[in-house]
C-alpha cells in the first residue's frame, strides 16, 4: 500500500489541467500528472515516488484521441496501450506495444506512462521515433506541436507543468513495412534484453532501440550501416553495433558485451525481414 | 482532501466505503467489502492474482487506485460464483493450491466474452498475465477451451 | 524493516520519531531477544548487532493499520557501518574469509550438528562406506568437476503471512500460512518456554509452500509483536519483496565430484565435496547438509564412497527446505558428472546409468541394504525412459544450418530424511445420518494429499467418497499431529494413520451391529454404508443406524458417537553414525529418470523447451489426475529453476531481482508438453504401496537439461542457471 496521501483531481479539459498544476505546485504540493498510474502506483509503494496530488488525464477529451483524421492519426496519450492495439491504426505501434508488460497490465498503462516512465525502456515510443511523429503538449503556454525527436531526445523533454497529449503520425507511415522484436534474459517474459522496431521508409530501413542504453533511441548512423548497399548482411549488422552511438548497459538481464552479441544477431534478422539482406 | 466517501457498484451491489486516494482498488475490496476473491501475490502487476473484471476487462486491482474505479462495475471472484468456467478449473484440475485461481477465472471469464473465437497466440498473450507457481497450466488451457468450445 | 546491507554492524537504531506517530503500538527490535534456530540456535529473530543479509529484518512497527505502520517504519532510522561480505560458500571456507558468526563453537545446538568453530561451517555430515584407495585401484578411467548454484526462491503465489495473539491467560493464539503448525507449536515452547498446551497454531488452506513455509520465522516476529503490544492480535503479511528476500528461500551450493569406473562403465569410488549455501544462518540448512550427503550419489551403487558434506555460512538469504529437499542440487552436480564419465568412457550415458543403476540386494551411501520395497526398481523407469525419450534417435539431431533437436536424461532418488520419531494422527468422527468427517493434521498446500486420505478411508470402510467430509483447516490443538507437510509424506505417514483410524471405526461400527444382529463380529461386513452379515448381506444395518449408537425400539441405547482414530510412526529408522553416515535415515527411496528435449539454436545460443518426460516409480498411484499434476507442477519449476531462476547479487550482496517481474517463474506460454508414466513398485509400507511424488518430478530436470545444453554446444554446464548468456560466455571462452 501506498505509505503516504495525495489529493486526486480528474479535470475535463487541458486548461483546467494546467491551472489545477500551476495551483497544486504554488501550494508545494509535488502534483504529477497521472494516466494509467501503474509506476506511479508500484513506485509509490516502495517509497521511490512521492506526490501530495495527482491529476489525472484520462478525463480529457484530446488524451483518449484514437482516431484517424485525414492522413492524420492522433493517439492520445492517455489511451490504455490495449486500446491502441485493439485499434490497430498503427501495426508497428500493435507490434512493440504487445510486447510491453503483458495483457491484462495494458488494459491500465497508457502511452503517455509509458513513453514518460523513469524506466529504461519506455518502448512505445520507439514507432513514434522511426516517424517522424507529432508530439501535441500542453502547458502554461497552451498547446504546442513539435516534432518527436525535440520532445525526446534520450529524455523526456516537458516545461514545468507541461504534459503529453497526443502523438499525431502521417498515415503513410502506418502502411509502411515494418518488423519488431524483442529478446528477452530468457524465454518469453520479462524486460527486454534489446527490442528493435524497423520501419521502412523510401528504400531505407529506420531502427530504433530499447534496452540496449539507459534510454530508447533511434540511430542515423547505424540506419547508415544497415542501409550500405553491396554490403554483406553480416558486415552490415557488424558495423551497426560497431556505431552504437550510446552507452550500452550491463544489468541483471544482460551484460553490455552479451548485448551486442545479440544484437548483431537480431539485426541480421531485421534486415532479413525487411528483404534487405544485401550480397552474401 | 486525501480522502472520501465514494460509491462503488462490486458484483451487482452498491458499497459506500471511506477510501483514501492513495489506496489501490485490491485494498479496499479486500479490506472494505468482505470480498476475498481478489488476492494479492506481488501488489505490483507481475502476477495476476488479484485481477477483477472492470467494465468487461480485465484489470489488476494493485495497479488500480480505488477513486479510478468509482461508479464502474467492478466484479471479483465471488461474482462468477458458479459459472461455467468456475466449473471447467474444477472438472479439469485446473488448480493445486488455488491461490492464482481468482485471478485466472477473471482473466478466462473476460477472454471468452470478448473473444468468444480466441486462437492459441490469443489466448498465450492473455493467459501470460497471471502466474501459476504450482502450474497447473495444461489444466488452465484445458478448462478454457472446454467453455470456449461451448461459446462457438 | 528490513536491512539495505547484506553485512554490516548497527550503530543505533533509533525508535523514538515512529513512536509519536498516532495508532503505533510498539516498535520491536532485536534487544534482548533469544536466539533462535532449529538445530542450532544462531539467529535473532530481529537482527541485533549486526546485520548478516540483504532483507533481513530489523526491526518491526506494530499499529493499528498497515498504512499508518508504513508510514511510522520510515521514521525509524538505522546507522550501519558496513562489513565485508562474504558471497559464496568457496569463499566462505578460505582461511581468513570475513566470519559470518563468531560463536559458531558456542551457539545451543541438537546432537549431529557439527560446526566448526572459528570457521563459517554451521556443520560438517561426512559419509565414509569402503575404501576410496580400493575403488580407484579397480578402475581405469577417472573424472573430477567443480559447480556451483546460486540460491533461488519458492516463489508461492500467496506470500507468508501469520498472525498472532497472547490472551490475557497466557494462551498464545497464531494463524500462519505454514507447513508445519505442529513445529511452530514445538518451536514456540522451545524458544519462549510457552507451555505447550498454551500453544494454539491454526493454519487454513496454504496457498504454495514447496518446502518454503516449512520454515518458522515470521510466527515468532507475530508472537513477540503481540507481546510488545500488550498481547493484541497482530497479522504480519510480507509483500512480494520480502516473501523474496526476507523469508528462507532456496539453497545455493556448490559441488566437487570425483569419479572413478572400469573401463566397461561400472562405478568403483566416488569422492564428493557438497558446500550447501547456508546463507546467514544455519536453521534448516544443517538438514539439507545431512541430506544432501546421505543421497549424495544419486541412485546408483557404488561400493566405495567418501563424502564431506559442510553447511556453509555466507552473507545471503538462509533457506528453507525447497521441493526436493537438497536432492534437484545433488543430482545435477552428479548427474552432470555422470555424463561427464560417460563422454571419458565413450559410453552411452542411458547406459551407464542403467549398468550402475541401484538394484535389490546392494547399499546406499549410508551402507542400508535396499529391497524392491524400499528402492523400487529403477531399471524399468530408465527402460520406459529410453522409449518415450525415443533415444534411438541419437541425442542431438541436426534440424537445419541453425537448429539441433537435442536429449538430455538423467535419474533421480529421494529419500526423506525426517527424524525417526515423527507422527501422524487421524480422527474420523461420524455423522447421524452415518456420513463421517476425516481431521487429519496434513496441510493442505495445494498437493490434494486431503483428497487422497478421504479416497483411503472411503476404500477402508467401503463408502462412497462423497459421504466423507474433510476438515481442512488445522489447528494443533483439536487436530491429531502430522509432523510437517513436507519429504512427500502425507500419503505414507498421514495415509497410514487415515487407514488406522478407518480400521477402528469399522471395528466399532461392527462391535455395535454385532450387539443389534446377534452375530460374531468376524461373521460381519461392512461396504456401501452398511455393517450386515457376510452370509445374508441383505440383513444388516445402515451406519446412520449406529453412528451414533443404535437405539432398541423401547428406548435401550448402546454405543455413541463412532470416533475412530489412528495414528504412525515411522519403523526403524535410526540417527546416522557420526563418522560414517552409516544408518537407515529414511523409509525408502522413490526412484525415477527423467528426459529433457530442446531445440537448441547455434547462432543466438537460446533454446525452447519441447518436452519433458518423467518416469517414476510411484509405488501405486492413488489419484492419477492429482498425480499427474503433482509430477508436471514439479517439472515446470525444475525446468525454471533450471533455465532461469536465481537471485542477483551485487558487489555487496544485495539482491538485485527481488520482485516477481525480474525473479520469473515459468508463465502459460512458457510451459512444455510434458509426458508422464509411472512404475508400480510397491512400498509395503505403505497405504496400497504409494510411494511420496511430490517432489521427484523436480529432482534431476535440472540435471537433464545440463546435458541436453552440454551435448548441444560440446562443453560442458557447470552451473546454473542455463542462460543463453551463460551458454555464450561458455563458447566465448572457448575461443
Amino acid at each position: 500500500m501506498i505509505p503516504f496521501d495525495f489529493e486526486y483531481y480528474k479535470p475535463s479539459s487541458i486548461s483546467e489541467a494546467v491551472e489545477l498544476h500551476r495551483q497544486l505546485d504554488e501550494a508545494g504540493k509535488k502534483p504529477v500528472y497521472y494516466s494509467g498510474g501503474t509506476e506511479i502506483i508500484t513506485l509509490s509503494r516502495l517509497n521511490l515516488f512521492y506526490t501530495e496530488a495527482v491529476i489525472d488525464i484520462k478525463g480529457i477529451p484530446e488524451c483518449c484521441l484514437c482516431e484517424k483524421e485525414g492522413t492524420r492519426l492522433h493517439l492520445g496519450a492517455g489511451l490504455p496501450l490495449a486500446e491502441i492495439e485493439r485499434a490497430d491504426y498503427f501495426p508497428l505501434l500493435t507490434v512493440t506495444s504487445k510486447d510491453i508488460a503483458d495483457n491484462t497490465a495494458r488494459m491500465k498503462i497508457t502511452l503517455g506512462g509509458n513513453v514518460c516512465s523513469e524506466l529504461i525502456y519506455r518502448e512505445a515510443i520507439l514507432p513514434f521515433l522511426l516517424s517522424d511523429s507529432q508530439v501535441v503538449t500542453a502547458g502554461a503556454s497552451g498547446e504546442v506541436s513539435r516534432p518527436v525527436n525535440e520532445f525526446f531526445n534520450k529524455e523526456i523533454v516537458l516545461e514545468k507543468g507541461e504534459f503529453l497529449v497526443r502523438f499525431i503520425t502521417e498515415e503513410r507511415f502506418l502502411r509502411a513495412p515494418y518488423f519488431h522484436t524483442k529478446r528477452r534474459k530468457q524465454w518469453n517474459t520479462g524486460y527486454p534484453l534489446i527490442t528493435v522496431a524497423a520501419l521502412q521508409e523510401e528504400g531505407k530501413t529506420r531502427t530504433a532501440y530499447s534496452g540496449l542504453s539507459p534510454f530508447p533511441f533511434r540511430s542515423r548512423i547505424m540506419e547508415e550501416s544497415l542501409n550500405r548497399d553491396n554490403t554483406p548482411l553480416r558486415r552490415k549488422a557488424e558495423q551497426a553495433v560497431n556505431n552504437i552511438p550510446h552507452e550500452i548497459i550491463s544489468d541483471s538481464e544482460g551484460s553490455a558485451e552479451y548485448r551486442k552479441f545479440v544484437l548483431k544477431n537480431v539485426l541480421m534478422d531485421v534486415m532479413t525481414r525487411m528483404g534487405r539482406r544485401g550480397p552474401e | 482532501m486525501t480522502g472520501r466517501a465514494a460509491h462503488f457498484h462490486i458484483n451487482g451491489e452498491e458499497y459506500n466505503i471511506y477510501i483514501r486516494n492513495a489506496d489501490t482498488l485490491l485494498y479496499v475490496i479486500r479490506g472494505k467489502t468482505g470480498f476475498t476473491g481478489a488476492k494479492p501475490g506481488c501488489l505490483n502487476g507481475d502476477c495476476g492474482a488479484c485481477t477483477v473484471i472492470v467494465n468487461g476487462w480485465p484489470v489488476k486491482s494493485c495497479l488500480m487506485l480505488a477513486v479510478e474505479a468509482e461508479g464502474e462495475e467492478i466484479i471479483t471472484a465471488e461474482g462468477l460464483h458458479g459459472s461455467e468456467i468456475q466449473k471447467a478449473f474444477v472438472k479439469y484440475f485446473a488448480f493445486q493450491c488455488g491461490y492464482c485461481t481468482p485471478g485466472y477465472i477473471m482473466n478466462c471469464q473476460t477472454l471468452i466474452t470478448q473473444y468468444p473465437e480466441a486462437d492459441r497466440n490469443k489466448i498465450k498473450e492473455w493467459l501470460d498475465s497471471n502466474i501459476c507457481r504450482c502450474t497447473s497450466y495444461e489444466e488452465i488451457e484445458q478448462a478454457l477451451y472446454s467453455v470456449l468450445r461451448q461459446h462457438r | 524493516m528490513l536491512s539495505k546491507f547484506a553485512h554490516a554492524e548497527i550503530d543505533s537504531i533509533s525508535t523514538d520519531r515512529a513512536m509519536k506517530i498516532p495508532g503505533v503500538r510498539g516498535v520491536l527490535t532485536g534487544e534482548g531477544l533469544p536466539l533462535t534456530g532449529e538445530e542450532m540456535k544462531d539467529r535473532p529473530p530481529v537482527a541485533w548487532g549486526k546485520v548478516r543479509y540483504h532483507g533481513e529484518v530489523t526491526a518491526v512497527v506494530i499499529a493499528d493499520d498497515p498504512v499508518t505502520a508504513a508510514k511510522a517504519a520510515n521514521l525509524v532510522e538505522i546507522n550501519y557501518k558496513p562489513l565485508p561480505v562474504v558471497q559464496t560458500p568457496s569463499e566462505a571456507v578460505k582461511e581468513n574469509a570475513p566470519l559470518v558468526h563468531e560463536n559458531t563453537g558456542i551457539y545451543e545446538k541438537d546432537e549431529g550438528v557439527n560446526p566448526i568453530p572459528g570457521t563459517n561451517i554451521a556443520s560438517h555430515t561426512k559419509i565414509r562406506k569402503g575404501s576410496i584407495q580400493r575403488g580407484r585401484e579397480e578402475s581405469e578411467v577417472t573424472i573430477e568437476e567443480s559447480f556451483f548454484i546460486p540460491p533461488s526462491d519458492h516463489a508461492a503465489m500467496e506470500t507468508r503471512s501469520a498472525a498472532a495473539e497472547v490472551k490475557p491467560d497466557g494462551k498464545v493464539i497464531i494463524t500462519t500460512s505454514s507447513q508445519a503448525p505442529f513445529m511452530v507449536k514445538k518451536l514456540m515452547n522451545s524458544y519462549f518456554g510457552i507451555e505447550l498446551g498454551k500453544v494454539v497454531v491454526h493454519t487454513p488452506l496454504v496457498g504454495g509452500g514447496y518446502g518454503g513455509k516449512a520454515s518458522v520465522q515470521q510466527e515468532i516476529l507475530a508472537y513477540l509483536a503481540s507481546m510488545k503490544a500488550g498481547g493484541r492480535p497482530v497479522k504480519i503479511v510480507y509483500p512480494r519483496e520480502a516473501d523474496l528476500i526476507t523469508a528462507p528461500c532456496h539453497m545455493g551450493m556448490e559441488a566437487t565430484i570425483k569419479l572413478w569406473a572400469t573401463r566397461d562403465g561400472k562405478l568403483k569410488a566416488a569422492e564428493i565435496q557438497y558446500l550447501v549455501e547456508a546463507g546467514a544462518y544455519s536453521d534448516k540448512a544443517i538438514h539439507l547438509t545431512r541430506a544432501a550427503a546421505i543421497d549424495c550419489t544419486g541412485p546408483y551403487f557404488i561400493e566405495n564412497v567418501w563424502c564431506d558434506s559442510y553447511c556453509v555460512y555466507t552473507n545471503h538469504p538462509y533457506p528453507a527446505p525447497y521441493r526436493g529437499f537438497s536432492h534437484s542440487e545433488v543430482h545435477f552436480c552428479f548427474e552432470r558428472a555422470m555424463d561427464i564419465l560417460a563422454g571419458k568412457l565413450n559410453m552411452d550415458p542411458l547406459e551407464l546409468r542403467f549398468r550402475n543403476a541401484i538394484r535389490p540386494g546392494q547399499t546406499t551411501p549410508t551402507q542400508y541394504k535396499v529391497n524392491r520395497s524400499t528402492v523400487g526398481d529403477l531399471p524399468e523407469c530408465i527402460r520406459r525412459l529410453k522409449k518415450l525419450i525415443r533415444w534411438e534417435e541419437g541425442a542431438v539431431v541436426r534440424i537445419n544450418e541453425r537448429q539441433l533437436k537435442v536429449k538430455g536424461i538423467s535419474c533421480l532418488w529421494k529419500n526423506s530424511t525426517i527424524p525417526p520419531d515423527s507422527t501422524s494422527g487421524a480422527i474420523i468422527t461420524f455423522n447421524e445420518d452415518g456420513t463421517a468427517n476425516l481431521i487429519s493434521g496434513v496441510v493442505e498446500i495445494g498437493t490434494g494429499t486431503k483428497t487422497v486420505l478421504a479416497q483411503i478411508v472411503a476404500e477402508t470402510l467401503k463408502m462412497d467418497i462423497n459421504n466423507i467430509f474433510v476438515r481442512m483447516e488445522i489447528d494443533t490443538q483439536t487436530t491429531p499431529e502430522h509432523w510437517k507437510t513436507v519429504a512427500s509424506r502425507g500419503t505414507l505417514m498421514g495415509g497410514r494413520a487415515a487407514m488406522a483410524a478407518a480400521e477402528d471405526a469399522a471395528r466399532q461400527l461392527k462391535a455395535i451391529a454385532s450387539c443389534v444382529l446377534r452375530a460374531r463380529i468376524e461373521d460381519l461386513d461392512i461396504a456401501d454404508s452398511r455393517v450386515f452379515i457376510r452370509e445374508e448381506p441383505d440383513k444388516g444395518l445402515h451406519f446412520k443406524d449406529i453412528a451414533y449408537g443404535y437405539t432398541f425400539p423401547n428406548g435401550n441405547s448402546i454405543g455413541g458417537q463412532i470416533i475412530g482414530r489412528g495414528n504412525y510412526i515411522l519403523r526403524n529408522l535410526t540417527h546416522i553414525d557420526k563418522e560414517t553416515g552409516k544408518g537407515k535415515p529414511g523409509p525408502e527411496w522413490a526412484v525415477g529418470a527423467q528426459g529433457v528435449e530442446i531445440q537448441f539454436d547455434c547462432r543466438d545460443y537460446t533454446y525452447k523447451l519441447i518436452r519433458a518426460i518423467s518416469v517414476l516409480d510411484a509405488g501405486k498411484v492413488l489419484n492419477w489426475k492429482a498425480a499427474r499434476g503433482q509430477v508436471t507442477g514439479a517439472m515446470s519449476m525444475g525446468l525454471a529453476f533450471a533455465g532461469r531462476e536465481a537471485f542477483i547479487f551485487d558487489k555487496e550482496g544485495r539482491i538485485m531481482n527481488p520482485q516477481l517481474r525480474t525473479y520469473r517463474p515459468l508463465h502459460f506460454s512458457e510451459k512444455t508438453e510434458y509426458i508422464v508414466d509411472f512404475v508400480e513398485t510397491p512400498h509395503v509400507d505403505a497405504p496400497f504401496g504409494a510411494r511420496g511424488l511430490g517432489e521427484q518430478g523436480l529432482i534431476s530436470l535440472p540435471a537433464a537439461l545440463g546435458n541436453a545444453i552440454s551435448a548441444a554446444i560440446e562443453l560442458q554446464v557447470t552451473s546454473l542457471p542455463l542462460t543463453p548468456e551463460t551458454i555464450w560466455r561458455m563458447k566465448e571462452a572457448e575461443r
